[in-house]
Formats: C-alpha cells, structure tokens, sequence
C-alpha cells in the first residue's frame, strides 16, 4: 500500500506533528504530545513543533492560568497578547509571564502605562468587566471572564472610536469519566461616536469529547450581530451584558433543540431505528428472496 | 503503536482519514499493522459490468485490485487474483442480495456489500459493509444534513462446530459524521467511530446467512443507541456542564 517510499524530510515531519498538536481535543494537548513525541522518536524535532503548535493551540482554545501569588486567573487569547509568552490581566493590570508548552504561568510583572487603555477606555472596559464577571458568574460553573481593549485604547473622549472585545472561557476536564469539553465565546464590541452606536460581533464554539470505547466529538459554532446606543459607561455595560446573556441563552436552547432533534429526524437519514417496515427484517424467510432470485434468473437465463 | 493507537482515539474522527495518512507517513514500518487496526471511512468503486457501486476493503484486495460482489470480477482487471470457492461464492451471492434488501429497509439509500471467504475447512469469515451518505445532496430522505457520513463494517468469523451448530464471532465498527448548518443555531456537528463484538453458538439449521443477518442487525441497533443515547448525550451533557440551562432557557424550550 505503502507507494511513496520517498524520506520525509523534517519539515515535514515537524508539519505533520503539528497538525496533530492543534488537532488535540479540548484539555488533551498533553496527552497528544506524548504520543507525537513518541512517534516522532526525535527529541529537537519534537520540541520545536511543540513550540510552534503549543502557543497558537493555547489562544484558540483560550485557555487559562492561575497566576501565582493568588492574584487569580489569566486567559489566553490573542487580543491580550504582549509577547509569544506574555498575557495582559487588565483586571489585576499584571502581565503574566507563561511557559507555553508547560501551560502554566511563571511570573507575573505589573503592566506598563503603555500597555494599558487610557482612563476614558478603562471606565467602560471596567464596568463591562464587571458586568460580565457577575453574568459569568451565574452562568458558568467554571467559567472566566476578561475584557480587553483591542482598538484605540488612547481614545480621550466621545468623540473617539475604540473597540473592546469580551471574553468568556469554560472547560470542564474529567478524564476520568472519559470526557472533556470547552465553551469558548468572543464578543467584539466597537464604540462608534459617529452614531453614537455600540455594534456588536459574537463568535460562540462548544466542543466536547466523550471517549470511553469509542471517539465522540461535538464542535459546534454560531455567530451572531446585535447593536446598542453609547451611553454612560454602567449603562452600556449593563446593556452588552444583557445582549451577551440573550444571545448565549437562546444558542444554549438552539444547541438542546438541536440534540433533541438528533433521534427522530437529523439521524433517521443516516440509519432508521426499524426498517421501513417497522418490523425487525425477516431473516427466517430469506429463502423466499433466494427464491424469487431463482426464478427470475431461470426466466432471465432460459433455457 | 500505542502511541498511533492513542491519537487516533484523540483525533476528531471526521479526520481520521488526514491522520491515518499522517501516521503512514510517519510510521512506513508500521503501514500493515495501522491499516489493519485503524478503521477508515469506507471507499466505493464502481462495476464495470452492471454499472453497480461496491465497497473496497482489505476483504476483496489482491495487490492493487478490488474484487466486485457482482461480477465476481477483479477492478482494475486481474490475472490469478484470489478467489471464493464456488460454494462461498453462492453463499456471498445469496448475502449479497438479501443484505442488499435489509440495507435498503434500514438505510433508504446507501450501498452495501458482502464479502466471503474460508479459512480453513471449519471455519469461513463473512465481511458485511455499509456506506450511507445521508447528506441533502446524497441520499437523505429528510434533507436535514449538510453532511452526514455512516460507514459500517461488520466482520464475523463462522467455525462449525458439532451436533448442528456454530460460533459466530462478530466485530463491528460504525464510523458516522454529522452537521446541520442554518442561521438560527449555527453549526452543529457530531462525529465519532466505536467497536463492539458479539460472540454467540447458534444453530445452523436456519442457515449462516440467517443466524449472520440476526446478529448484525441486532448490532447495528444497538451502536445505532449508544451513539444516539449514550455517546451524543455524554457530549450534550458535558454542555450543559459548561453552561447549564438557566431558568430562562427552560422556558424558551417548550416541553415535549
């Protein structure tokens, strides 16, 4: 079977051990590298896949980390990314200092002036954090929360647009019950003083793995639009909480109704639970297929 | 490969093609040990002699060639390749046409084959497979599936054994994928392969091909349940871990 028998050269080697590493399920990149350290069976090679793969998977699976010294956690994500291995807290204003393929956080250092928005952004990303952590808080058992300023964070006044992005993380690891799973939602939210608007941009993914005997995997995405009025910073983040918190209750219902619909409907066409019959096929009379075949063959061979 | 074994319960199984081809690239040495373990989503060619569709797997191959259930004939032709002995080769005709009926009741659509062949003189192997396409632009009746992909391979070893009766030792492996895709929910997709075995002695007096179709199609259903039941309602129940239904959500949900 085996028709290319061409040596792999290392580049490609080291692409095809990536691709597993960013393929890893939620909270199973560990487990994964093992095996891809493994198979590779070559410790430099390794180590440099891991370190291209590792950073890009933490992002997208926003992942987060205790920070030490109890100031609490961290996520990863692209919108607060300083350097390949440094995360701004806007909340504690740290910077986290992680070691990617350790996925832990080594150090934390306070942020610098410049790497943080100016009083006018801070007043409305604060209040929205504090919304948003109270709604996480009710919502995710485990879930974190952070929200950053991804555009113009040295806006002065209404009289200039900047952008703040929401973010939520939940994942829930229990490899003992053979199961692991992520919720991970992104809103983008751009202050616009022209209309004195707020347009706002969600991306919502779930995924789960369930893997006792067998391999499962749910990966769900919705994305959606909603807009508000610009008004003073509590009563924005009042309203963005409100809107994110519709919008994640009704795409909760939408994925229930859509599990739901999986026996009877969506799955029907790929096997039905009974024949067409409705009755359990009669095996005990396929003599009588045979049979018809026989003679049709007889009539269609003719002697 | 252990470690093979263990990414590919890892990946997500609508990659299981891109990573076992990965492996095979990784792991030259090991190609004949990871086509045999690793099951990948079933391949379809078509016989030349009737125009009908039948399924490749290491059952009917000889070198490069597949063996055609219909024709009996080797695709792409081949001189000296391996075949049943005329009485398997009555009994996977008979197979073929009933199993053709069963998969019809079962699947609306899709395409099946069954391959036979002796191992030694007790004993002879059946390999009954199943590919369904059930997407809107395949053969879904419904046309609720973007995509939807159900292969089933079913392989059960027969040993006569005496006073009339026989073991039959079935492995099955159901390999599915699903999406539905519309405005309201997004994407919502689900994939995912297990393997069972049955093993049970039986009488022959209703004939092999009976006591074969019995088990499969028990089999069948329940993989059929515990991917709809248990395994889908692990995945949902690990969502609702995540973020479980508020007050709110119950109430836009009408009660069935």
């Amino acid at each position: 079977m085996a028709d290319d028998e061409v040596e792999l050269s290392d580049e490609q080697k080291k692409e095809i051990a990536k691709w597993f590493l960013l393929n890893a399920p939620a909270g199973e990149i560990q487990f994964v590298a093992k095996d891809v350290k493994k198979i590779l069976n070559d410790d430099k090679l390794y180590h440099e896949a891991a370190s291209e793969a590792f950073p890009q998977y933490n992002k997208s699976h926003m992942i987060s980390l205790e920070m030490p010294g109890l100031v609490g956690d961290v996520i990863i994500t692209p919108f607060n990314e300083l350097e390949e291995n440094e995360f701004l807290d806007p909340r504690t204003t740290q910077v986290a200092i992680i070691d990617n393929i350790k996925q832990v956080c080594t150090a934390v250092r306070p942020a610098l002036d410049e790497e943080l928005p100016s009083a006018y952004v801070e007043d409305f990303r604060c209040a929205v954090d504090e919304e948003i952590t109270q709604y996480v808080g009710e919502a995710y058992p485990k879930g974190v929360c952070s929200v950053y300023c991804v555009n113009g964070k040295d806006a002065e006044g209404p009289e200039s647009d900047f952008e703040l992005a929401v973010v939520i993380s939940a994942s829930r690891h229990s490899p003992q019950n053979f199961c692991n799973g992520s919720w991970r939602s992104t809103w983008n939210i751009e202050f616009k003083s022209d209309f004195q608007s707020l347009e706002i941009r969600g991306k919502m993914q779930v995924v789960a793995h369930y893997f006792e005997e067998g391999n499962v995997q749910l990966d769900a995405k919705h994305e959606c639009n909603d807009s508000t009025i610009l008004q003073a910073p509590e009563d924005c983040a009042v309203a963005i909480a409100n809107i994110i918190r519709h919008h994640e209750a009704e795409y909760l219902a939408s994925l229930e109704t859509s599990y739901s619909n999986l026996p009877d409907t969506t799955f029907k066409d790929l096997r039905r639970k009974l024949p067409v019959t409705r009755t359990l096929f009669p095996w005990h009379n396929t003599s009588q297929f045979s049979l018809t075949r026989d003679i049709a063959k007889e009539l269609g061979v003719g002697k | 490969m252990e470690a093979a074994m263990g990414l590919m319960r890892r990946m997500p199984p609508r990659h299981s093609e891109t990573a076992l081809s990965a492996l095979l690239t990784l792991l030259p040495h090991h190609s004949s040990d990871l086509l045999s373990q690793v099951d990948q989503p079933l391949q379809a060619l078509c016989d030349v002699d009737n125009g009908k569709e039948f399924i490749l797997c290491e059952y009917n191959r000889d070198a490069d060639s597949y063996r055609s259930p219909w024709s009996n004939k080797y695709h792409p032709p081949l001189e000296d390749g391996s075949m049943p002995s005329i009485e398997m080769r009555k009994l996977e005709i008979e197979a073929n046409e009933v199993f053709t009926i069963y998969r019809d009741q079962y699947y609306e659509g899709g395409i099946s084959s069954v391959y036979m062949w002796e191992d030694d003189e007790e004993s002879f192997v059946g390999c009954f497979l199943i590919k369904k396409d059930g997407s809107k632009t395949g053969h879904g009746r419904r046309g609720f599936l973007q995509e939807g992909a159900w292969d089933a391979i079913h392989v059960i070893e027969v040993r006569l054994e005496d006073e009339g009766t026989a073991s039959y030792c079935l492995t099955s492996t159901v390999m599915l994928s699903l999406t539905t895709d519309n405005n309201t929910a997004g994407t919502f997709s689900l994939s995912g392969s297990i393997r069972r075995q049955m093993k049970m002695k039986l009488s022959v007096a209703e004939g092999h091909l009976c006591n074969m179709g019995r088990m499969i199609e028990e089999m069948e259903s329940k993989l059929r349940n515990s991917l709809d039941q248990v395994y889908f309602g692990k995945t949902k129940e690990m969502v609702c871990t995540l973020r479980p239904p508020s007050e709110v959500g119950h109430m836009k949900l009408p009660e069935k």
